[in-house]
């Protein structure tokens, strides 16, 4: 039933591997010099069905399964290698993506592909259909696993705790005019928030909310803190601060608006974006403010995860 | 466009260490003030700025920004580039104007931050 997208899955991952990703890397090689006569122990013994022949790691040729068979027929076991191999070969760059070589496999037909790097021509590889197939299968099985530990993190939380409410709650102190250490409080949380499973977009969203709100903090208070609750559906984050308060509100949501000195500014801050970033960035955000007793900011980011899973 | 190809246009110099060459940036964006960074900037984007202190790789770090790039030639403190490694910023500098440089990335295709819709 999901058989559409899986196809479109696998097409995505032949675009996003690169050749260099799936490919064999100890190719066993042969020198041109060789008589025929000495490949049948790697052919056998490595059950490989084509040797890629170098000089020097440059390729200069390929002998396969089938031209080594010919030469027994032809009972021309000491004849040299550079005379039997095929010898313009069709190769592949590393750097190229997994999709040019499922569609040189299916344009020639061929079992094999020697990979050269791009810069020096020099053999880095060897790719098999297999090698595809084993490549797109290790791709999926880690995406696979990625996604099942985020989910599985993030989802258990709420469901391994019983309680009639909960909330896990980060605290936050933030120092005022220490412009070296603001930005840990918002790094901090968004790194807790991302271990626990969110995902990146929510992350970000509170990350550069909640950065905002620490840079208003640190430029115009002597100090505050930042809660952060992680609720079933939503993020809250409650920044409070013991003043000076902001006289006129309505002013300082007003994108554009600052009233930040000058060494704000010079650290690129000030520029009246802070409090309009924040509203733009969260799905709700209350702003109350009394002027030398302090601000409170809650800013509310829903997780839309769990709102799927109701 | 691969980071390596951003780097040779940029003639820029890498500060914080290893890196994956090959890694896509679609996105560039340039500013001095962090708030409109915050509030364009896209993820996975390319950041241009002449301001150098530890609150651009915050910015980057909050707005899941890959790349800093200091301009005109300025050097960013040993801390600004300590946190950037901690946080897996990227940061190079080059010699090159904030106009230069973003001209340069422009005309080689890389996109704009306006570009994708403004949504939250």
């Amino acid at each position: 039933m999901d058989n559409k997208r899986t196809t479109t899955k696998i097409q995505e991952l032949t675009y996003e591997l690169k050749i260099k990703e799936v490919m064999s890397k100890n190719v066993e090689t042969v020198g041109s010099k060789m008589p025929v006569s000495h490949l049948r122990d790697i052919l056998y013994n490595k059950r490989i069905s084509g040797i890629p022949i170098v000089n020097d790691n440059n390729l200069v040729g390929l002998i396969s399964i089938e031209d080594f068979i010919k030469c027994l027929e032809h009972n021309e076991m000491d004849a040299l290698v550079e005379d039997k191999m095929t010898k313009n070969v069709k190769t592949l760059y590393a750097d190229e993506p997994l999709v040019h070589a499922v569609m040189k496999f299916e344009k020639y037909g061929f079992g094999r592909f020697p990979v050269i790097s791009r810069k020096d021509k020099k053999l880095v590889g060897i790719i098999t259909k297999s090698d595809i197939i084993k490549g797109v299968l290790k791709k999926l099985e880690t995406a696979y696993h990625d996604e099942e530990e985020r989910r599985y993190r993030a989802s258990h939380i709420f469901n391994d705790v019983i309680a009639d409410e909960i909330f896990f709650k980060f605290q936050y102190y933030v120092e005022g005019k220490n412009f070296d250490k603001a930005g840990e409080a918002a790094t901090g949380l968004k790194k807790t928030l991302y271990r626990l499973g969110l995902s990146p977009e929510i992350v970000r969203r509170a990350a550069i909310s909640t950065y905002e709100a620490e840079i208003n903090i640190v430029a115009f208070t002597k100090g505050g803190r930042i809660t952060a609750y992680l609720e079933p559906h939503q993020i809250r984050i409650v920044i409070t601060d013991k003043g000076p308060g902001i006289p006129d509100i309505e002013k300082a949501l007003q994108p554009g608006f600052s009233t930040a000195p000058g060494w704000v500014r010079e650290l690129g801050f000030g520029a009246g974006m802070g409090l309009p970033n924040i509203k733009k960035f969260a799905d709700k955000m209350t702003l109350k403010s009394t002027v030398e007793k302090g601000t409170r900011l809650v800013i509310i980011i829903k997780l839309s995860d769990y709102r799927n899973e109701d | 466009m691969k980071i390596m190809e951003i780097k040779e246009i940029l003639e820029a110099e890498v500060l914080t260490g290893e890196y994956d060459p090959e890694t896509e940036i679609e996105i560039g964006c340039s500013s001095d003030l962090m708030s409109e960074i915050l509030a364009f900037g896209k993820p996975g984007a390319i950041l241009l700025t002449s301001l150098t202190n530890i609150q651009v790789i915050n910015t980057a770090n909050v707005s899941d920004i890959k790349v800093v790039c200091f301009v005109m030639g300025k050097i960013p403190d040993e801390n600004i580039i300590n946190l950037a490694r901690k946080n897996d910023v990227i940061v190079f500098i080059t010699k090159l104007t904030t106009f230069e440089s973003c001209g340069r990335l422009y005309k080689n295709g890389l996109k704009s931050c306006s570009y994708f819709n403004l949504d939250k």
